[in-house]
């Protein structure tokens, strides 16, 4: 029952499924259905949990395999039917977490551009009244290199804003900035929102600023909402009942966060009643909280030198502890070499165990790639 | 004496204008869509880079001839061949310098950041719009070293010119044809003239390409972007 001349605040209905071809033999899907209402909501999760693809997906920049995006009653995609709006006609601001801010013009050129449609005097006039609201009026003739990172971002938000857009993408715009600036330009925001009531989508995969800003927060990881809410209920409920998650992981240890380095996305963990760490994929955890991790036994590679040269994170001396054969697949049990080593079960083809000869006693180097250790919670 | 001059810088010119005609939406297209084929069309456009001028000519030549396909369509359309004119120049120049042109228009679209032409679709502008606004006021070191290097590559060939056009004074008889003839009648003080004059346009041109494009950059991007 909306009051005439009252406007209905458009809720963003997303529902994408897209397979990207990963870096390994298995693809990376992204798998999300979502909702997102008027006002700040935060996108959060580790890199390559598929934030940016899912932003991609919403501004039309990307198109999903399938699925179904809407804001309000406006339909911008719909795979089934085969509806696809182009981007430049979804009315969806994004700002980009380089900002791209044409290089080559003003910032008043910047903010201009995308009225085109608009007669030049109201054009001049809304460029006037966006660099205001966002506090730039007094660098409407400089360059983006004639500016401070705050004053970039600040024009990126009033270009993509400018155009009245009916939904506000941000991918990281913030990150680089100092908290006080960073509060400064959201309070901006928000204001600029109170009367505007469009929904935005905020990304971040920093945990302090999920505090900082979050009203609501939706959580993403490995391309699938893993939870939604306030951050509180976020950041402290548990990611997955851990062993239901479990099932299939031959190797479930558990260890105490002791470092995170949230600019790379990984954090370590050190093993239970060992001295061995292990590095993993950001969690939603802090230094020093009890984490579970699983790892496929598949997903274990061995080597009979010190390997070098890798991607993988966690390289560890270690030594076979037991060897049998089941149907096609070897199944070794290797220990590491620290003051309460670790064992792993890894599986092996026969041509491997073969060609490394690998027997009970052998020493082996036992690698595993980061994002193959799971991090569940209790 | 300046008759080859002047013949050369107007052949040069023609050429230049008519391959950034075509060069600019053959690069744009080359640059940003992926499609099966691409790599056959990428080495069509490189082959005059390692073709003999002679076999590039030849091949013209027959086209051009009364007997050859676009010979045969001049011949309807004008009654005369197109060989031996100085339309049939300009069409061998603009194939034998295409790469010249091509070649770094694709490297300078390649090298904008596609966030910027994503930013700009989503501001609204279509594909037309973010070329002029965007792609070309941010390449434009590439299109001016595009420009300049299909001018002088025109300016200095030999072998084409020779094949498609012989050696009539006033229509096709260009510098480098020119100074040919001055060695071949052992013509040496005159010779040197000529090389002389088009080594120092040859200089002048690329050093100015160098110049510009290292010191003037930016400042020409925003009078281009109004």
């Amino acid at each position: 029952m909306g009051v005439v001349g009252e406007i209905v605040p458009a809720v963003l209905a997303v529902r994408v499924h897209a397979a990207r071809p990963g870096q390994e033999h298995s693809p990376f899907v992204l798998d999300v259905d979502v909702e997102v209402p008027h006002g700040i909501t935060i996108l959060f999760g580790p890199s390559g949990a598929g934030k940016s693809t899912l932003l991609d997906c919403i501004a039309g920049l990307v198109q999903p395999d399938a699925g179904r995006i809407s804001a309000g009653a406006e339909v911008l995609l719909d795979v089934e039917r085969r509806l696809d709006v182009p981007a430049r006609r979804r009315r969806i601001a994004y700002v980009f977490q380089n900002l791209a801010l044409f290089p080559h013009m003003t910032a008043e050129q910047n903010v201009a551009y995308g009225l085109a449609d608009m007669n030049a005097p109201d054009r001049s006039q809304r460029v006037v009244a966006m660099l205001e609201a966002f506090d730039v009026e007094k660098l409407a003739g400089r360059r983006p290199d004639e500016m401070s990172g705050g004053e970039r971002q600040r024009v990126a938000l009033a270009r993509s804003l400018a155009t009245s857009p009916r939904v506000l993408l941000l991918d990281e715009p913030l990150t680089a900035l100092d908290a006080g600036l960073k509060k400064a330009i959201m309070d901006d925001l928000r204001a600029w929102n109170a009367a505007q009531k469009i929904p935005i989508l905020y990304v971040t995969h920093s945990r302090i600023e999920v505090d900082a800003l979050g009203e609501r927060v939706i959580a993403l990881d490995q391309g699938r909402v893993v939870g939604a809410g306030t951050p509180l209920e976020i950041l402290d409920s548990p990611r997955r009942s851990s062993m239901a998650q479990a099932a299939g992981f031959e190797n479930l240890l558990s260890g105490k966060v002791t470092e995170l380095r949230e600019a790379d996305g990984v954090m370590r963990v050190q093993i239970d009643e060992s001295t061995c760490e292990i590095e993993t994929p950001l969690g939603y955890r802090d230094v020093g909280s009890k984490v579970k991790l699983a790892i496929r036994a598949g997903d274990i590679l061995l080597g009979i030198q010190q390997p070098s040269g890798l991607s993988a994170r966690n390289v560890m001396a270690g030594k076979i502890v037991s060897l049998e054969q089941r149907g096609t697949t070897f199944v070794a049990r290797v220990a590491t070499i620290c003051e309460g080593s670790i064992i792993f079960t890894v599986h092996l083809t026969p041509g491997a165990k073969r060609v490394l000869d690998l027997e009970v006693h052998r020493a082996v180097w036992v690698v595993i790639k980061t994002h193959s250790c799971h991090v569940l919670y209790e | 004496m300046m008759d080859p001059l002047l013949l050369s810088l107007r052949l040069a010119a023609w050429v230049s204008a008519i391959l950034l005609l075509i060069g600019m939406p053959l690069a744009y297209w080359l640059a940003y869509w992926n499609w099966r084929g691409k790599f056959l069309l990428e080495a069509i456009v490189a082959l005059p880079l390692v073709l003999p001028p002679t076999v590039l000519g030849f091949y013209v030549l027959v086209a051009l001839g009364p007997h050859g396909p676009i010979g045969r369509i001049s011949d309807a359309i004008v009654h005369r061949g197109f060989a031996f004119t100085f339309g049939g120049l300009v069409f061998a120049s603009v194939l034998y310098s295409f790469p010249f042109t091509v070649q770094p228009l694709i490297a300078s679209f390649e090298a904008i950041d596609r966030r910027l032409l994503d930013a700009s679709a989503i501001l609204g502008a279509g594909r037309l719009r973010t070329f002029q606004k965007i792609i070309v006021p941010l390449s434009w070191p590439g299109i001016m070293t595009a420009l300049v290097l299909s001018f002088a590559h025109t300016l200095g060939e030999f072998g084409v010119v020779l094949m498609v056009g012989g050696n009539l004074s006033g229509i096709t008889r260009t510098v480098s044809i020119d100074i040919y003839d001055h060695v071949q009648s052992l013509e040496y003080a005159e010779a040197n003239h000529m090389a002389l004059l088009l080594l120092l346009i040859s200089f002048t041109m690329l050093a100015v390409v160098y110049g510009v494009n290292r010191r003037v950059g930016r400042n020409m991007w925003a009078s281009w972007a109004r």
